[in-house]
This record gives C-alpha cells, sequence and structure tokens, in this order.
C-alpha cells in the first residue's frame, strides 16, 4: 500500500488509466455530490409543486359542484289563481313547492318525518323563485315544470364533507337531524350534485349566500383591465425600448433612466396601487374600483417588465444585421422596423405576455383602488361602461371571497384560484407558441 | 446637381474616384487613424493591407461613414467622392451609403428570403417602378454576384440557408443592386474556405470593370492576387502607397519590406 501511494502521488500523470489516482476519485465524487445535490433540490421544488396543485384541486374543486333538489310539479289555473289573490303570495308557492316535494316523496315510498321549517333550511324560500317562473310568461300555468333548486351552503357543505352531523349541534342554520330529510332525499334522486354553472358565469352574491356566487363578473373586470394595460403598455414600452436601446445616445441621463427602470421594477406593487388612488382617482376624478383605473395601475406596474424584456429582445439582435442594412443605405429607422424588430418579436411577445400574467395577479394596488369592500352584483352594460363601471377582478373577487366568514366562500376563493390558474396557463401557453411560431419562420 | 458634379470630376480630377486628405479618426482619446492622404482609382482593386489594429478597417468604414453609427467616433479631414466632400453637413449618410456599398467580413445576409435580400436596397430608394423591373434588377445584381446560376430555381428560399461562400456572393450583389459607385471590402474572404475564397476573388476581378473596389485584407496574397493598387497602414498611419507590383516586390518603407517579408504583424 504505501508504495501504491507513492505512485499516486509521485507520478500520478504515469500512472494506469484504468486505475484512478487519488485526485482523480476526489474530483469524480465532488462532482457526483453536486448531482445529488441538485437532484434532491429539483425533487423537493416537484414535491412543493404537486402538494400545492393537489391542495389547490382538493379545496377548489368543490366550488364547480352545487347540491340542487330536483322537483316537478304541475300549478293548475285555480291554484295559481288562489296564489296569486293572497296577501304572501311567495308563501304560497312555498306550500304548494312543499306539497309538491311531499307528494314526491310519497311517489318513491319514503316515510320520513319533517316540517316545513326543514325544508326551508335545506333549499331556504324558493316560493319567489317560483312565483316569478309563473308570472313571468303565465301559459306555464297548468304545465308541467321542472325546478332545479339550489340547496343552502350547509347541504352542499355537508355532500362535500365540509359538514358532519357533530358540527351542526349548535348551528341555527342546518339541524343535525335535518341530514336524515338530506340523505332520504339524496337517496331517492331527488337531491343531487350538479355542474355549478353559475360559478363560471355568474356575479358576486351576498355575504350570506356562497352558494350564489359566480366568478364571471370579475372576470369580464380582469378583462377590460387587461385590455387597457395591453394598449398602453405594449406600445408605451415597445416605442420607449427602441428609442433607449437603438436611437438614445449614450450619456449619463440614459443611463440614470435605465437605472430606474430597472428600479421600478422592483417597486412593491402597493406603491403603484397608492399612487393609482392619489393621481388617477383623488386628481384626476376617475371613477373608483373601474377596471380602467386598475389597468391604468397596473400598466404602470408593467411597464418596467416589458422595457426590460423588448430591450433585451433588441439587445439580442446580432449587431450584423444592423450593419448590413446600413450599409445597402436604410436609414437608422428602416434598419430597426424592417430588420431588427421583427427578429427582436418573439422576445417582445413572451416579455409582453409574461408582463400581463403578472399584471393578471396582482392583487395589492387593487385593494387601494377599491376593487374589494363591495358586492360586484352587475355585468357591465356596454363596453364602454365595462371600463368605467364598478367592478371586481379576478384576484381581488377571490381576495374579498377568502375574506367572508361563511366557510362557503372558502372553497369559492380555491376555486376562483383554480379559474385564475387557468387563466395564467393559458396565456404563458400563447407566449411559448407565439414564441415557436416566430422563430420558426427561417 | 448630379451632370454637374459629373463635369466638375470630368475636369478637374483625373480618374480619381475618392480623395482623402489629411483624414484623423479618433475613438474618445484614442487616435486611431493619423493623417491618411490617399487618392483612390475609379475601376481599380486597391487592397488595404497591415497588422491588426492598424486601422484598416476603421478608414475603410469612413469612405461610407458607417463610423457614424459608433458614438465616441470622431472623424476630421476631407473624404471626398467624385469631388463631394461625404463629411459636409449637407450630405445625407443614407445617400451617401447607397452610392458607396459595402460588404462585411462576415457574411450577413438578412434572415429573408434570397430574392428580398437583393430586392431590399432598391425597394427603399425607389429605384423600381414595379415588380417586372425589381425582378430584373435582382437578376442583374445575383448574375453580376455570380450567384444566379446557384439560386436561380430557389429565390424565395431564406437566404441564411446557403453556405458561407454563397452568403457572402449573396452580400455582394445585394451591395450591387442599389448600384452603387464604390463597393468597401472589410476582410470579405476572412470566413470563408479557399473554393469559396477563390470564387469571390474572381468576383471581385470581374467587379472591378464597373466599381471602384475597396478590399481590406489579411492576406498579402489575397492582395496580390486582386489588387492593382495597395496601401499599406501602420499604427494608424498610411506608411506606403503604389502600384500593388511595386510594393511587393520594391518596397520603399523598410516597415512594408518588414511586413512583406513577415518580421512585424
Amino acid at each position: 500500500m504505501p508504495n501504491d501511494t507513492k505512485i499516486l502521488n509521485g507520478a500520478s500523470h504515469r500512472s494506469l488509466l484504468s486505475k484512478q489516482d487519488a485526485h482523480t476519485q476526489k474530483r469524480n465524487s465532488a462532482e457526483k455530490r453536486f448531482r445529488i445535490y441538485g437532484m434532491v433540490a429539483l425533487s423537493i421544488g416537484v414535491l412543493f409543486l404537486i402538494f400545492l396543485f393537489a391542495s389547490i384541486l382538493r379545496s377548489g374543486l368543490p366550488a364547480f359542484t352545487q347540491t340542487v333538489v330536483n322537483v316537478e310539479f304541475v300549478v293548475s289555473q285555480e291554484e295559481f289563481n288562489k296564489a296569486e289573490s293572497k296577501m304572501l303570495k311567495t308563501k304560497a308557492y312555498q306550500d304548494i313547492f312543499v306539497a309538491a316535494l311531499n307528494a314526491e316523496l310519497e311517489k318513491r315510498n319514503v316515510e320520513i318525518a319533517y316540517d316545513k321549517k326543514t325544508i326551508e333550511r335545506i333549499v331556504g324560500k324558493p316560493g319567489g323563485t317560483i312565483r316569478s317562473y309563473f308570472t313571468e310568461d303565465p301559459s306555464r300555468v297548468g304545465r308541467l315544470a321542472a325546478f332545479e333548486l339550489t340547496a343552502s351552503s350547509r347541504v352542499d357543505g355537508y355532500f362535500n364533507g365540509r359538514v358532519t352531523r357533530e358540527s351542526l349541534v349548535d348551528s341555527r342554520f342546518l339541524k343535525a337531524v335535518d341530514l336524515d330529510l338530506v340523505d332520504a332525499l339524496h337517496a331517492s334522486g331527488i337531491i343531487r350534485q350538479a355542474f355549478n354553472w353559475n360559478f363560471i358565469t355568474g356575479t358576486d352574491s351576498g355575504v350570506d349566500n356562497p352558494g350564489g356566487a359566480g366568478l364571471g363578473a370579475s372576470v369580464i373586470g380582469s378583462f377590460f383591465m387587461m385590455l387597457v394595460v395591453l394598449f398602453l403598455s405594449l406600445p408605451i414600452g415597445v416605442a420607449a425600448s427602441i428609442y433607449l436601446e437603438e436611437f438614445a445616445p449614450k450619456n449619463r441621463w440614459t443611463d440614470f433612466i435605465e437605472v430606474n427602470i430597472s428600479n421600478l421594477a422592483a417597486v412593491p406593487s402597493i406603491v403603484f396601487g397608492i399612487l393609482g388612488l392619489a393621481v388617477f382617482i383623488q386628481f384626476a376624478g376617475l371613477p373608483q374600483s373601474a377596471p380602467l383605473v386598475g389597468g391604468l395601475v397596473l400598466t404602470l406596474m408593467t411597464l418596467p417588465t416589458i422595457i426590460i424584456s423588448t430591450r433585451a429582445s433588441l439587445a439580442a439582435v446580432p449587431p450584423s444585421i444592423r450593419d448590413a442594412a446600413l450599409g445597402v443605405g436604410a436609414s437608422k429607422m428602416q434598419s430597426v422596423f424592417h430588420h431588427v424588430l421583427p427578429l427582436a418579436m418573439p422576445g417582445i411577445l413572451t416579455g409582453t405576455i409574461i408582463g400581463l400574467a403578472q399584471a393578471l395577479g396582482e392583487t395589492a394596488p387593487l385593494l387601494l383602488i377599491g376593487m374589494v369592500g363591495f358586492v360586484a352584483r352587475e355585468y357591465p352594460d356596454g363596453f364602454m361602461s365595462g371600463f368605467t363601471d364598478a367592478n371586481s377582478a379576478m384576484p381581488a373577487q377571490i381576495y374579498t371571497w377568502a375574506s367572508r366568514a361563511d366557510p362557503g366562500f372558502y372553497e369559492k376563493a380555491w376555486g376562483g384560484i383554480i379559474i385564475l390558474l387557468l387563466f395564467l396557463i393559458t396565456m404563458n401557453a400563447i407566449a411559448i407558441i407565439l414564441r415557436r411560431r416566430f422563430e420558426r419562420r427561417w | 446637381m448630379r451632370e454637374e458634379i459629373n463635369v466638375e470630376t470630368d475636369v478637374a480630377v483625373n480618374n480619381v474616384k475618392i480623395s482623402a486628405k489629411d483624414v484623423q479618426v479618433f475613438y474618445g482619446d484614442n487616435h486611431a487613424i493619423k493623417d491618411v492622404t490617399v487618392e483612390i482609382e475609379d475601376k481599380t482593386v486597391t487592397a488595404f493591407i497591415g497588422p491588426s489594429g492598424c486601422g484598416k478597417s476603421t478608414f475603410l468604414r469612413c469612405i461610407n461613414r458607417m463610423n457614424d453609427t459608433i458614438d465616441v467616433c470622431r472623424v476630421v479631414g476631407d473624404i471626398r467622392i467624385d469631388g463631394e466632400n461625404i463629411y459636409d453637413p449637407k450630405i445625407d449618410p443614407v445617400q451617401l451609403r447607397a452610392k458607396v456599398g459595402m460588404v462585411f467580413q462576415k457574411p450577413n445576409p438578412f434572415p429573408k428570403s434570397i430574392y428580398d435580400n437583393v430586392a431590399y436596397g432598391p425597394r427603399i430608394h425607389g429605384l423600381a417602378r414595379n415588380k417586372a423591373e425589381l425582378d430584373e434588377i435582382v437578376e442583374r445584381s445575383l448574375r453580376s454576384g455570380a450567384i444566379w446560376d446557384e439560386v436561380k430555381d430557389r429565390l424565395h428560399a431564406p437566404g441564411t440557408g446557403l453556405s458561407g461562400g454563397q452568403q457572402q456572393r449573396l452580400c455582394i450583389a445585394r451591395a450591387i443592386a442599389t448600384e452603387p459607385n464604390v463597393l468597401l471590402m472589410d476582410e470579405p474572404c476572412s470566413a470563408l474556405d479557399p473554393i469559396a475564397t477563390a470564387q469571390v476573388e474572381e468576383l471581385i476581378d470581374e467587379l472591378r470593370r464597373s466599381y471602384s473596389v475597396v478590399i481590406v485584407t489579411h492576406s498579402m496574397q489575397q492582395a496580390a492576387r486582386v489588387s492593382q493598387k495597395t496601401a499599406f497602414f501602420h499604427l494608424g498611419s498610411l506608411v506606403e502607397y503604389g502600384e500593388t507590383s511595386a510594393i511587393f516586390t520594391n518596397p520603399i518603407d523598410p516597415r512594408t519590406e518588414s511586413y512583406i517579408t513577415g518580421r512585424i504583424g
């Protein structure tokens, strides 16, 4: 052994290639160790990602289903006239509904004791809904009407596992014994789970009605904000970058501007929010909570991102292309617009879409311009009012839901996050597709 | 305007295309070109030789004012093409560059089709009134660039898909398409293999019939093969200028001799 060591240390380069010397062994094991560190780091990252997606899906998917009560019955002309002549009209319809439900249960030979209050606790008071169905179109009277009524959020929670008999001991909204009826109705197919379209297309509901809450209006709000961001930040950002990168002299002023653009990219978004509140709402008098203001604030926030990525992709265009254009007598502007800009386009588009995606998920500035703290119950009536009417935006709506007391809103918030993530994934996919497309042209 | 100048040219200068007088170039504080005075003849290939960093490319780029694009670069002195001072404030560098074509060291076709590469210059200068005329210009330029036969069947294929030598000839065709008077070539063969180099050199010899060609080269053999006049630059100064045969066989300045025999550079 000592003899061996001497050979390895003294004349390593003369030793056999098939036999690794100490130095090589050390180097190889260091390399192997580093590779293992990398793989461990990667697996931790992947694990976190899986955990994140699993928990989002687990908590958010119930928001997309809705417990509904299906009842079919006929309201005869006499019943209709009688109900309409009463003082408490909706109560009369409520009674018709309860009777119909009784009939359904009898038809299925289900025997269970319950009272009117139980039914109210399970489906609320659908009398008004039923009445307006008939008064809207009186020809519906006398014909078979099928109703799909949404069950209360506690019943929803019971099916999602959020509500149990034990947790209902002190509840005044739903009693543990009511669940016997729920089970019976479920077994007989009167209560079932349906896809909750209202969650995607509907508007926000009041604080006590998580079942009726939908993200639709705030998706529209976000859409109008993104229109503002796209049509302001893309031209301004690209024009600023082209000027800075291609035309501006390199001096202390442009250096100063450059440094500050990088600084702006790092400014916390809430600062842009309070700036927007002060400048756009308090000073310029633009309407509060409007997607227009939100879009302006997010434009300020997105501009540095777009400018930085656009400048990087302009700088990546080889100078030989500029020389070639200038060499055949193109002006500076021709060389930029005919040759440099088309080559930089994939990078610019990618940067813009990434900036938009970032803006889409931004919440903090929206809090300050009043996009939370009210119930966005209405869709805008037209294209122009889409910019100026008070509306919420997806992340602001999710924030609003998350801060409401009813646990039913908790799963709505998670469901909203799923929709938001779908939008972001779509945008990133578009960015990737556009980049591939443009790069493949040659 | 042009007529007038031509008259002046015929009378005042005898076959001299470019005349530079006391040209100084500064890169910031660095004095890159010192007192260069040279007269370059029409319908002649003039080679600029010299060791790296001697200023030959810098001087070449003064002739079509490509140095304007470098912020810190400053040119002093007088360069005249056909008697007109190209550093006159009234001169538009863009117009100048259409008259003085340039071919660069690395082939740099636009990432467009072969046709569009050649047609770009005529298009922006409005040299063709219609598609037929443009087609004609493209064909003529590609023929002059000695590449027509190789690309005539794939004019709409990307220019970047050609081989290095073909790309460089395409760039020459592109430079010719704007109908320049002078063609500047900045080491046009340094990125090419010997066969492509031979083709380009042959082309340069052809071009001599119609243009005043100025070529910067590192290869003294190339200078000897293609040029009629040679200028030797050293450390920013023009050391010696004369007939190529005289420079290579009987140099006057000892520095030229050292360079040619391989002792400096």
